[in-house]
């Protein structure tokens, strides 16, 4: 496994981005900050710029005004990124999935890597699937 | 001298690119806001009509994340117009509604009040005010299975019954988040540094309100006395004694302080409904929708919430029409901010409170020089912190 | 004044141009009028008689396309539905912009989604759909097909 891959897992930044959802999962991702569950303790930080970040946190049902935003911001993220899709609406637009405004899912447009189901995922949830990524890669399961 | 435009970033901490606000600039004030909307477009509208109406209460739980039991109370009041006095909601069940509403709407509050601090620089309490609003999703997740989405609603009644062997505890808890906000209060609004920094700030008069339709807590801060929980009152509201809040001076000082006492108002409501609720069915078993249109509105954390439903006899609804508070408040965006300076404009943009789905980012558009100077949302956010830091250090 | 005296004055005012005054119930009263007097009578409403612009909802039937202008006087606790019909062919009505400044959003809404025109609108862009989205391709019609040939409507199972 390439030594840069490695150095991300001691403190992943994290960088979030919204491509069209109810904000349900933005906001438990935000509550991840706050006292009760506390991801700063592991080095985890939310940056506000994709060129300093190490993990993509993608959310929302994937809208036609953002489809072009989001394949300009993975082209600037400096590779090698972990891009996880939280909540029922980045794995499969979920209760969206006939809405003329949604017309395809997350994974036809970014190669995801980590799937969190729920609707929204508890903070629990979003901490246990960052650090299954994290195990998957220093098993070195994910290819990049 | 030229104009210029100034692309702000997002001014939420989560959110990236695309423009949502363009602000033109001259030097360091404001003088014209363009606003853009349509990234959170998912239509809504046309998904109502391949669903029946039990289903479409679920889908419209998902418009909003913060506020979601607003759209399903204000869809389930729509449908029940339609029935007329052919549906009698059982008392038990227009309880379990109102405490459903007013925990959402404390802990909602309790979301942009921690917004509002860390916008300012007072990260303190931008960290207290989200736990407490922990204990807040607690209590819901104990009453309802659910921290977000309650899935309360149902045309006729509630779904789910309310345990009565947890009131106790659950008022116990309400009176500590009450300590709490006095705390706050005495130090959030007699701080001397916060009122040099949001009075006069992001005025909107009480005609400007009139004119744009302005609801909630954005035009009651103006002197507007418009409560959809008064002047027609639906749920539990006529049985129980509360006051509305208003304030006359429009600007966002008003605004904190109406959210404040709001919540000071709601957990006193919601004490009263958890002594006084009587036992009884929790369903009226409605089994028909016949042909007509109703029309259901409530008050929302944000203002006003309104859904028209028209149905002809079937099991699907005809036309189903969605107006969230927000979109009638996001125009006055341009009235409140033309004249101030840039490194307001983060506080005053939170000051109306947008739900965050309506919205998405800022952006400044610098063209005088003949380039983009780009602040990034991170950028707007340390100017407020800084402006907010001068101030201190001058002994205000 | 108190409700009934408020109808009582928008029917005395407006005899000829209301086709249809229904009080469905003690809080919601429809009325149907000629879309060419939308600008009088809700001048009156709401200027005259200090009524609230709640929203405006556009509607498309087999026969005709329908505007419903919702009005609420708050202090007396009713809503006030004003319906207007406009022809399948040329879906044409004056815009009320020019005196409620908050009408202008749902103007823009109802022509990009239903497509109703609306005379003398200052801004009539579009306000919720992408740039790529086709012209003359209406969402909220009743006949309105899915026009995108990449849409994925599957689950793949």
């Amino acid at each position: 496994m390439s030594v840069k891959l490695k150095a991300l897992l001691k403190s992943p930044w994290v960088f979030h981005l919204s491509t069209g959802s109810c904000n349900n999962c933005d906001i438990e991702i935000l509550d991840c900050l706050t006292p009760r569950f506390d991801i700063e303790r592991f080095g985890m930080v939310l940056v506000g710029s994709i060129k300093h970040a190490d993990v993509l946190l993608c959310t929302g049902s994937v809208n036609r005004k953002c489809i072009p935003k989001i394949k300009e911001l993975y082209e600037q993220a400096p590779k090698p990124i972990i891009v996880v899709a939280i909540g029922e609406c980045a794995l499969s637009r979920g209760m969206f999935i006939n809405s003329y405004n949604c017309p395809v899912t997350l994974d036809k447009i970014i190669p995801v890597d980590v799937y969190i189901p729920g609707c929204p995922p508890k903070p629990e949830a979003i901490i246990a699937g960052v650090a299954k990524a994290i195990e998957k890669i220093k098993k070195s399961k994910l290819q990049r | 001298m030229g104009k210029t435009i100034i692309p702000i970033g997002p001014y939420h901490p989560l959110q990236e690119e695309p423009e949502f606000f363009q602000l033109v600039v001259d030097g360091e004030k404001i003088v014209d806001v363009f606003v853009n909307v349509g990234y959170n477009h998912r239509g809504i509208e046309k998904l109502s009509e391949l669903k029946t109406f039990d289903q479409s209460a679920f889908v419209v739980e998902r418009i909003c994340g913060i506020c979601s039991t607003s759209h399903p109370l204000a869809y389930v009041m729509a449908v029940e117009d339609i029935l007329g006095s052919d549906c009698v909601v059982p008392e038990r069940a227009l309880y379990i509604r109102t405490i459903t509403a007013e925990l959402e709407r404390v802990h909602s509050h309790l979301l942009w009040l921690g917004l509002a601090g860390h916008f300012l620089g007072y990260n303190t309490v931008y960290m207290w005010a989200w736990k407490q609003r922990e204990e807040v999703l607690d209590m819901l997740e104990g009453l309802s299975g659910n921290r977000n989405n309650y899935a309360m609603m149902k045309v006729g009644g509630v779904r789910r019954d309310f345990d009565s062997s947890s009131f106790p505890g659950i008022i116990k808890r309400l009176n500590d988040i009450v300590k709490f906000l006095q705390t706050i209060k005495k130090a959030v609004l007699d701080d001397p540094v916060l009122h040099a920094r949001l009075k006069g700030i992001g005025v909107l008069t009480k005609q400007d309100c009139i004119d744009y339709g302005a609801l909630g807590p954005t035009s009651r801060a103006s002197g507007v006395d418009n409560d959809v929980r008064r002047d027609e009152p639906y749920a539990a509201y006529d049985r129980i004694n509360w006051n509305v809040v208003t304030q006359q001076e429009g600007d966002v000082f008003a605004k904190a302080v109406v959210r404040i006492v709001e919540m000071f108002e709601s957990i006193n409501m919601l004490i009263q409904c958890f002594n006084r609720m009587p036992s009884g069915p929790i369903d009226a078993n409605v089994k028909d929708v016949p042909v007509g249109e109703g029309i259901g509105h409530i008050e929302a954390p944000r203002g006003e919430c309104f859904h028209y439903v028209k149905s002809d006899g079937t099991n699907r609804p005809v036309r189903h029409k969605v107006r969230a508070p927000t979109f009638m408040n996001l125009p006055t965006y341009k009235e409140a901010l033309i004249g101030e300076t840039i490194s307001d404009a983060t506080i005053i943009l939170a000051g109306i409170d947008p739900c965050y789905c309506c919205t998405e980012r800022v952006t400044v558009l610098d063209c005088c020089k003949g380039n983009k100077e780009i602040y990034s949302q991170k950028d707007l956010i340390r100017l407020s912190q800084e402006k907010t830091e001068k101030l201190r250090q001058r002994g205000c | 004044m108190n409700k009934d005296a408020i109808l009582n004055n928008i029917k005395g005012k407006f005899k000829d141009t209301i086709k249809d005054f229904s009080e469905k119930s003690p809080r919601r009263v429809y009325i149907e009028i000629d879309p060419k007097d939308i600008q009088d009578v809700v001048k009156y409403i709401f200027l005259d008689l200090g009524a609230r612009f709640n929203t405006a909802s556009g509607l498309d039937t087999r026969s005709h396309f329908e505007i419903l202008y919702h009005f609420t006087f708050d202090k007396l606790g009713f809503i006030v539905s004003i319906r207007v019909k406009l022809s399948k062919d040329n879906p044409k009505i004056h815009s009320i912009a020019s005196i409620i400044k908050g009408a202008e959003w749902i103007e823009r809404e109802m022509n990009e989604l239903i497509g109703i025109d609306f005379a003398g609108h200052p801004n009539l862009k579009r306000l919720l759909l992408s740039d790529d989205w086709p012209k003359g391709v209406y969402p909220l019609r009743s006949d309105y097909k899915e026009w995108d040939k990449d849409a994925i409507r599957d689950r793949g199972i």
